[in-house]
């Protein structure tokens, strides 16, 4: 990056939430750790992409039962879409809350996004839960191992973020509302954003079409 | 209303709507055999793009120049790869056949 990106107004944003800066220098470096963080975000998306061709082809060349006629469930997936749905909303509602500095607006927020995911893990972890005792474990089929694949990255994502937005209400707590708190929430919210719209090409590519065979 | 609560809010609406109309064509069969996978299909990528715009903020116009460049770079990435491994592989499988 150059640094023929300021200009006499400031900085120009990088896509995401604006947040209102004290100074050029704060803002300079928020937005420089967005970008950074916008090419790893780009680098995950590859990964998912990947995931789901490889469940394509294995779905494809799968040849042993259970196929996904057996195995999907869309009483898993759908309250999980829509707790992973409102949890995006609700996040931004924290940043929003953030960038007008109502601490309670923030704390509450985060809280309930995270306990909204939470709730989707748990959800989730049931699922696979049924599939463990039914005998449908990744190193049945093809089918399955691309189903635990793309389904258990995702997962392992979410788990992570909510340790993370844990991490992050805690060091609001103890740090206050510093600018590079601040900052990192509105990367946290990009990260959030980000798992929702891989969950969204998981159900339109995994549980739908799946269903759609039975 | 907030214009920045507004944008959540009616993304947030639309999205809902069409994992609504995505579930149902899978569940109540509303649609049959190809029709309803492309339906499916095109909803999972309004969805998407909905998200982007509403909830991660796209938007070339107040956006710098890098994060086109970034995008377009890894769609293009995606394309190759993704493309590139489904046509090489169906192929393979439809030549053991």
């Amino acid at each position: 990056m150059t640094d023929t990106t300021t200009d006499s107004q400031g900085v120009r944003p990088h896509a995401g939430i604006p947040l209102e800066h004290p100074d050029a220098e704060t803002a300079h470096a928020t937005e420089r750790a967005v970008f950074g963080f916008w090419i790893f975000l780009m680098s995950d998306l590859v990964v998912f992409a990947l995931l789901l061709a490889t469940y394509a082809v294995l779905l494809k060349g799968n040849s042993s039962a259970p196929g996904p006629a057996e195995v999907i469930e869309l009483a898993y997936a759908f309250p999980e879409t829509l707790l992973l749905l409102t949890s995006t909303l609700t996040l931004t509602f924290a940043t929003v809350a953030l960038r007008e500095d109502r601490a309670r607006g923030v704390y509450g927020w985060t809280f309930l996004s995270l306990a909204l995911g939470a709730g989707f893990l748990a959800l989730e972890g049931a699922e696979f839960a049924g599939l463990i005792n039914k005998g449908h474990v990744p190193q049945v089929n093809g089918f399955l191992s691309g189903y635990w694949l793309a389904i258990g990255t995702h997962g392992l994502h979410v788990a992570i973020g909510v340790v993370w937005g844990l991490i992050l209400i805690a060091q609001f707590w103890i740090y206050g509302f510093c600018p590079a708190i601040r900052s990192r929430l509105v990367r946290f919210s990009l990260y959030w954003h980000m798992l929702d719209v891989v969950w969204i090409a998981i159900f339109t590519v995994i549980y739908l079409p799946g269903s759609l065979v039975s | 209303m907030r214009r920045v609560d507004a944008i959540h809010l009616a993304g947030y609406a639309a999205s809902l709507a069409l994992t609504l109309a995505a579930f149902g064509i899978a569940k109540f069969g509303w649609l049959d055999g190809t029709i309803a996978l492309v339906a499916i299909g095109l909803a999972g990528l309004v969805q998407a793009a909905i998200h982007l715009r509403a909830f991660l903020h796209l938007d070339f116009k107040g956006s710098q120049r890098e994060d086109l460049q970034l995008l377009l770079f890894a769609a293009v990435l995606i394309a190759i790869m993704v493309g590139g491994s489904l046509w090489i592989m169906f192929d393979l499988g439809h030549r053991m056949m």
